[in-house]
């Protein structure tokens, strides 16, 4: 029993550290322009097909892929923020949700195009034997999220805290004028958050296809994961993001193992209504008051 | 008379139609699933147009509906109506149990909890196979008869969903002008100065989400009579996800508004097929180039045209359409 529960809680916080990333990409684009991004999944899934793509057959080394995937879905975040964010300035929040959400149904237009709806893998970083601990067994991709993930989590806090970008950033997302009127060019500001949240989206789409494969819609039900995770967390606090993404994770994978796998997504949200009843700004969040 | 003109148009237009072009498919077809998704768009807008309380959820509402009518017609041989009634029902109570605890939520919280709402109630439909046929969904759905005339042909379900969306319409219509409809916008424009001025905002909200919730049930059980077969793909996110788009794509805050994205909405894709494999891409561009140029919505942008160039009109018209647009602006 207490091997199962390991098992279990090794494959959530696999599972958590990519919603970990999904959803600090949340945070980062919500803190900087108010606007809930839901086209985060599509950066997953064009960081994974297209590193894919690019590898396959006689196509570039895996590391130089890798990369330029990397690069790619970079350029799409900036893009999306350029010709779709920008020019609705101003417009409520429903307006955005919806620009974001036909962004992500055109992405996924466009992934459709070109790879179709075929499922694609994506060979192991470092070899499929698996390590034991206990009865309980572990892929070595498994580390690779994990760690991948807590050198990004820990890169994207020294760049908030202890960069002047980073804090231009913040400084966008307390009061967009004065940060205009102290010399911080807003525009690009914004171009390197969207920029930065399109990175850690493509990096946990690499990090995790060679797990659980990709596909040109793989990243729905990821980008309502890491949507919910942000959530969980307390929208607007990066780091309670993170924890809410591992959290989630946690939640799903023993839900899933103990109680029954065809309710685990049912079950994530049902722990996430409760939290937010009792804690509507949720876990890590500021209570916000209401002026009038 | 004024103030219901443009119900009467809009019932002069659902008559006219299948009169002037009889056998076409977009007429008898394409326009009752119109018809359905403009009565599902004005239910919601009842919610988020004119409350300010957004939903990502209202296909739940639709799914429990249409599920109701069906299991009790198949499983446990009901007449229609009554399960139509029963449907509501189930739909009115879990409605009033969430809405308390949900619309206490805001904004961003608030999108979130709904949107996870309909994403448990399609995953119950999915997995509770036994009484829903689960994935592969529920089929031999009876027909409806009114008073001995069975609704079998499309042109007779195009007239049963032409009045259910001239009643939903009409409901919208006439409680928007009423008191709790003034209550309902007061809430939308501020919260705490609606409570200042005497309004039980929390009965209130929780009245709009239940009756959005009731309207939603039984044009899921029509919907259910109409196909004869369902399964929970009609019911999943992503038909929320349209049914938002619907609303602030028609121009929020506008029952006219609701009617006219949902019909867009409809017949767009059925005339994009003509381009095959670009259609999800072309469809999602249109959709970001729409909210990005019009972020009020068609209706009120049309209002706005038509407004600007007959400069005579301009003292009577803007009387009762001039506040409904500056709404949808807010």
């Amino acid at each position: 029993m207490f091997d199962q529960i390991l098992q279990f809680i090794l494959t959530g916080v696999t599972v958590g550290a990519t919603y970990a990333l999904v959803a600090l990409g949340f945070a980062i684009i919500y803190n900087a322009s108010d606007v809930v991004n839901f086209a985060q999944g599509e950066f997953v899934m064009m960081g994974a097909m297209s590193a894919v793509a690019l590898s396959a057959g006689d196509g570039l080394p895996m590391p130089v892929a890798l990369i330029c995937a990397v690069l790619i879905t970079v350029c799409v975040g900036m893009l999306l923020q350029r010709f779709a964010i920008a020019p609705a300035r101003g417009a409520s929040v429903v307006t955005t949700i919806i620009i974001t959400i036909g962004a992500s149904i055109f992405l996924r237009g466009v992934a459709l195009l070109v790879w179709g709806k075929d499922i694609f893998g994506m060979p192991h970083f470092s070899g499929e034997m698996p390590i034991h601990i206990g009865e309980a067994t572990l892929l070595p991709q498994n580390l690779w999220v994990m760690g991948g993930t807590a050198v990004m989590v820990l890169a994207v806090h020294f760049f908030f805290n202890h960069t002047t970008p980073g804090k231009a950033i913040l400084a966008c997302s307390c009061n967009r004028t004065a940060a205009h009127l102290v010399g911080i060019n807003v525009g690009l500001m914004m171009l390197i958050a969207y920029g930065l949240s399109a990175f850690l989206g493509a990096m946990a789409g690499i990090l995790v296809a060679p797990i659980t494969f990709t596909s040109y819609d793989a990243g729905v039900m990821l980008g309502l994961k890491g949507f919910s995770a942000a959530i969980l967390g307390g929208m607007g606090n990066p780091m309670g993001a993170v924890a809410g993404g591992l959290l989630l994770g946690l939640i799903e994978s023993l839900a899933a193992g103990l109680i029954s796998s065809g309710y685990k997504d049912a079950i994530g949200f049902i722990i996430l209504l409760l939290v937010l009843f009792f804690r509507p700004s949720g876990l890590f969040g500021k209570a916000s008051v209401e002026r009038v | 008379m004024r103030r219901l003109s443009g119900f009467y148009s809009l019932a002069a237009l659902i008559i006219l139609l299948p009169l002037l072009f009889p056998d076409n498919y977009f007429v008898t077809v394409v326009a009752v699933t119109a018809g359905l998704n403009a009565i599902l768009a004005v239910s919601l807008n009842l919610l988020m147009g004119y409350a300010g309380q957004i939903s990502l959820g209202h296909a739940a509402f639709f799914g429990i509906g249409a599920y109701g009518s069906a299991i009790l017609t198949t499983r446990y041989g009901w007449n229609p109506w009554p399960a139509i009634v029963a449907g509501a029902a189930l739909t009115g109570f879990i409605a009033f149990i969430v809405a308390r605890p949900i619309l206490r939520l805001k904004g961003h919280y608030l999108a979130m909890a709904t949107l996870g709402l309909g994403i448990i109630v399609n995953i119950v439909l999915v997995q509770a196979g036994e009484l829903t046929g689960g994935p592969d969904g529920l089929g031999d759905i009876p027909m409806l008869t009114l008073f001995g005339w069975a609704v079998d042909s499309d042109l007779r379900w195009y007239m049963v969903i032409g009045t259910a969306l001239l009643l939903a319409v009409w409901l919208a219509l006439n409680i928007i002008d009423s008191r709790s409809g003034r209550a309902l916008r007061a809430l939308h424009g501020s919260e705490v100065a609606a409570e200042m001025m005497g309004i039980n905002t929390t009965t209130t909200k929780t009245g709009v989400f239940v009756l959005a919730a009731l309207i939603a049930s039984v044009a899921g059980s029509l919907f259910a009579h109409q196909q004869a077969f369902i399964s929970p793909d009609s019911f999943s996110f992503f038909f929320s996800i349209e049914l938002v788009t619907m609303v602030v794509l028609g121009g929020m805050a506008s029952t006219w508004g609701a009617v006219l994205g949902a019909i867009i909405l409809t017949f767009l894709p059925e005339l994009l097929v003509v381009f095959e494999d670009y259609e999800v891409m072309i469809f999602g561009a249109i959709l970001m180039l729409m909210m990005i140029f019009l972020p009020q919505g068609l209706f009120p942008g049309l209002q706005a045209l038509l407004r600007h160039r007959p400069k005579s009109r301009g003292k009577s018209a803007t009387t009762d359409d001039g506040t409904e647009g500056n709404h949808g602006a807010a």
